[in-house]
């Protein structure tokens, strides 16, 4: 073995993990890598598998849709038709990363790079992460779920917990505060509160719907009628404040799913960003071990092998093309940042001037602290990369009969372009715009939703299934309204609660 | 830091797979039912791949539809600019160019395996072994004396004397401790005071100390009651799970190759069915002409013999096997006869009366196949005369292969019925 070098062959032991991790530990902090501390946990294919299906989670409450979720998993796997991923990486602190028993020793490299120092340092440093997640407490906050979930199952019965289950599942997109900051508590704090918030609520929602109205406080009924006072996006949250018939335990579990939903959140909105930084950084950690002599050649070529496969591009007529890869995406991106900042050329000093010929280890940083995927596209795309990809966007209007090239990567169409793939990435482009409306005090108890309409988009018709779990959970009629570009506001179908 | 967690659990989601089992139970049980169909019984014995249509286990959620307005960004542009307009694919709308994401998933079924327990769990779902928690509560469960560690009460037979010794030595050892120190001390001042030639009485007194101190040693006893040990044994239950399953077959010249093969089959299915229930199940193969002979399983199926037929030689031997080798309590017996109905016209009343005085008394359950055949001869009267006294004894007519599976329900239905068909 040649001084100076890790290690050689593909064999891997812990030693050795351990020896990359330090080395990496070393590069890294010299590019300014901020990171909570590292958990690396070895585990085998079936663990893997495990881990997949309960979202990443080392911990869990039961539901079916797991189990369901498990043996895809595991048929597609036992089937040759997926591999496993190389790794899961949990947002906590010390932030845990799978490796997989299988993996060689440079894959597993490669994963300690991407995982334990890439997706780590996006996690401690991104906004989102930073707003809504507490990496410390959230290992605590899961525990706590699942046994307030298994002690509703003893007491309850698992039919009710599942129902409720159910339910939830079905609105946790909706159970995201957009705008809100909730204040922070520690687990503890939160199991405290738990009990008494249970009394609390029941007694708010008891005096919300008090059967006898109070004389003297019966105001005119152009005001009154219209709770809540604004439109509210967490359904979820409302449901847990307001809806009349549930019990405390079913508020809790409410609330679990929409805590969890909200820990969630960031990771859907920072996809292309969170893998584009870590691809990154594997790229450019393994590039300078292996600048500083510490790995071999068929170290890199095996690394090579498999990052190139992980940011492969097919284009829009390749038969395996299923959209944009957001691994190739934000690799491109990032490197594209680098590239503007060390060696610019005219046209980015025009789009660019502030970035053209700074540092690039701290523009890409703030890049990764201070955006999300939409915004991060419509600041960062740059024409050269818009060519180098080749992007055209396509406007699919059902009004047409053909679909119509709307802009390409030329000058009169970076712009369009642009902000077209940023929209892509706006959540609250993808998902429809459902808002809690009116919830009928005085007459029949039900509850109106609107929805704000986008481009003519109308609701898929499976959304019926989703309402009813609604109306369920709201205990009388729920409503769906649609309200279009110009203000028309149509009734678009009713739900009523089982009986 | 870096764990290996390897040998933690594994199946950590086998709870939550057993909950979607459970869940999807109607569409899983058609499924098997499918199976069934398909598959020949003799290969009943494995898994299946279970198809659950995708729309029927949906997570709802609210997303778009189809229609209104998009605009998609692609990768890989070769020939297109600004303002082309490409024809829409005929037949629907949708189609935008893979549009990833969307919550539409493909309407491909969605596709898992059940192991081989989980599918003989579903397909013997509504059967019950007749009589069996009845033999269960009936017989007293014989014991076996298993070891289970050491007391410190028992019959002096049990005295585990190692054990015993080894605690008096350590209680010894811990009672001598502090006076050995002393005694030593002692000694060393007597023969100090010796050599030093000092007064008697100083002498004595210390000759008293240290004979003081030897007394006391010895006062700790050797072997004390609490340093007895005995070997302990715990009477352990033994339920007998296990059975004997006596086949016995026609192979007279009227059975052909498709009768035998019907037979086979309705045999192979009760071995399944029993091998869930216990834990041994032995096999004895009879086949009989005019005579009855116990055989290996490939002769029992192969072989073909020509001749009249006597039923009773089979009973008989069959009688004679059980009292050879299944006597006592410790055997659940059962036994399945596949025939065409043909039998000597007067050992059909043989037949019935060995079945009634000696063998029903003893067996769990006894399941007559009539195959192929339809009359109604000498040994079905009997025989039917005989399943409306007693209840073990069942029986039905078989005609195709595709009855096997609904005769053989209908046989071990939860609900024995004792009404011949």
């Amino acid at each position: 073995m040649r001084p100076g070098l890790i290690s050689n062959g593909s064999e891997w032991n812990f030693e050795l993990i351990e020896a990359y991790e330090r080395a990496i530990a070393e590069i890294a902090a010299d590019y300014r890598l901020d990171t909570y501390p590292n958990q690396i946990e070895i585990v085998s294919a079936e663990q893997m598998m495990d881990a997949y299906s309960s979202i990443g989670m080392p911990v869990g409450y039961s539901h079916w849709s797991y189990g369901k979720e498990f043996v895809s998993v595991e048929q597609r796997y036992r089937r040759g038709e997926m591999g496993l991923a190389y790794e899961i990486v949990i947002n906590s602190n010390p932030c845990i990363a799978y490796l997989m028993e299988e993996n060689t020793m440079p894959m597993q490299a490669l994963v300690i790079a991407h995982a334990s120092f890439g997706h780590n340092s996006f996690f401690k440093g991104n906004y989102l992460f930073r707003t809504w997640t507490t990496a410390d407490s959230i290992i605590d906050y899961l525990l706590f779920a699942r046994d307030y979930i298994r002690d509703c199952e003893q007491r309850h019965g698992e039919a009710a917990v599942e129902a409720m289950l159910d339910s939830c599942h079905a609105l946790r997109n909706y159970g995201v505060d957009r705008c809100k900051r909730p204040a922070h508590l520690s687990p503890l704090q939160e199991q405290a509160r738990q009990r008494t918030r249970e009394l609390q609520q029941q007694a708010a929602v008891n005096e919300l719907w008090r059967t006898l109205p109070q004389r003297d406080a019966e105001p005119d009924p152009g005001t009154a009628e219209h709770f809540p006072a604004e439109p509210q996006e967490n359904l979820l949250y409302f449901i847990e404040k307001n809806a009349p018939l549930l019990a405390p335990w079913q508020r809790e579990i409410v609330r679990i799913v929409r805590k969890l939903a909200q820990y969630f959140y960031p990771q859907r909105q920072t996809q292309v960003m969170n893998e584009g930084w870590a691809t990154f950084w594997h790229y450019t950690l393994l590039n300078r071990l292996y600048d500083d002599g510490r790995v071999d050649d068929a170290f890199m070529l095996e690394f090579l092998s498999s990052h190139t496969n992980v940011v492969a591009q097919p284009g829009f007529d390749h038969p395996r093309y299923s959209g944009i890869n957001p691994y190739a995406l934000g690799f491109s991106m990032m490197r594209d940042i680098r590239r503007i900042c060390e060696t610019p050329t005219a046209e980015d000093r025009a789009w660019f001037p502030d970035l053209a010929g700074s540092d690039w280890i701290s523009s890409l940083d703030f890049a990764m602290r201070n955006y999300k995927d939409e915004s991060f596209i419509a600041q960062y795309l740059s024409p050269q990369l818009m060519r180098e990809m080749r992007l055209f966007a396509i406007l699919d209007d059902d009004r047409e009969r053909a679909y119509q090239v709307a802009a390409i990567h030329d000058d009169a169409g970076y712009r369009r372009l642009r902000s077209a793939l940023a929209a892509q990435y706006d959540l609250g482009n993808r998902e429809p715009d459902i808002q809690v409306w009116r919830a009928d005090r005085r007459g029949d108890r039900s509850l109106t939703l609107r929805h704000q309409q986008r481009g003519r988009r109308p609701l898929a018709a499976a959304s019926t299934e989703a309402l009813k779990h609604l109306a369920s959970l709201w205990g009388f009629p729920v409503r769906m309204e649609t309200v279009t570009a110009d203000g028309r506001v149509d009734a678009v179908n009713e739900a009523q609660p089982p009986r | 830091m870096i764990v290996d967690r390897r040998l933690n659990g594994r199946h950590r989601n086998a709870v939550n797979r057993e909950r979607f089992v459970r869940r999807y139970k109607d569409q899983i049980r058609r499924a098997v039912a499918d199976a069934v169909g398909r598959r020949s019984i003799t290969d009943l014995d494995r898994g299946e791949r279970i198809d659950i249509q995708r729309k029927d286990i949906a997570e709802p959620f609210f997303h778009h539809g189809p229609g209104g307005e998009r605009e998609q960004v692609h990768p890989g542009n070769k020939e297109f600019v600004s303002g082309d307009r490409l024809p829409k694919p005929e037949g629907g709308a949708g189609g935008s160019g893979g549009q990833a994401g969307d919550g539409g998933d493909g309407e491909d079924d969605f596709v898992f395996v059940l192991s081989r327990e989980e599918f003989l769990e579903f397909f013997f779902e509504d059967l019950a072994l007749p009589d069996l928690v009845k033999k269960r509560l009936a017989t007293i469960p014989s014991t076996r004396s298993v070891r289970a560690g050491f007391t410190q009460t028992g019959v002096p037979t049990n005295v585990n004397i190692i054990r015993s010794l080894k605690s008096a030595a350590a209680r010894r050892r811990a009672l001598h401790a502090p006076r050995r120190g002393e005694l030593a001390s002692a000694e060393e001042h007597l023969s100090a005071l010796e050599a030093a030639g000092s007064p008697a009485d100083a002498l004595l007194e210390a000759e008293a100390e240290v004979s003081r101190l030897r007394k006391r040693l010895a006062r700790v006893p050797f072997l004390d009651t609490i340093d007895l040990r005995y070997n302990n044994r715990v009477q352990r239950p033994q339920p007998t799970t296990q059975a004997a399953m006596f086949c016995i077959l026609d192979v007279s010249g009227s059975m052909d190759e498709s009768r035998k093969d019907i037979a086979k089959r309705f045999f192979a299915l009760l071995y399944l069915f029993l091998s869930r229930a216990y834990d041994k199940i032995e096999v004895v193969f009879i086949r009989h002409h005019t005579q009855a002979a116990e055989v290996n399983e490939e002769d029992f199926f192969s072989a073909r013999d020509t001749g009249g037929t006597i039923v009773s030689s089979a009973l008989t031997l069959m009688e004679q096997i059980i009292n050879d080798r299944y006597g006592g309590d410790d055997w659940n017996l059962y036994a399945a006869q596949a025939s065409d109905g043909d039998n000597w016209l007067d050992d059909s009343p043989r037949c019935a009366g060995l079945l009634r005085n000696s063998l029903l008394p003893r067996l769990q359950y006894y399941a007559y196949v009539q195959v192929g055949a339809f009359d109604e001869q000498g040994l079905w009267r009997e025989y039917a005369r005989l399943a409306s006294e007693r209840p073990q004894l069942a029986m039905r007519k078989i005609a195709s292969v595709a009855d096997i599976y609904p005769v053989f329900r209908a046989l071990f239905a939860k609900q024995p019925t004792c009404a011949p068909a």
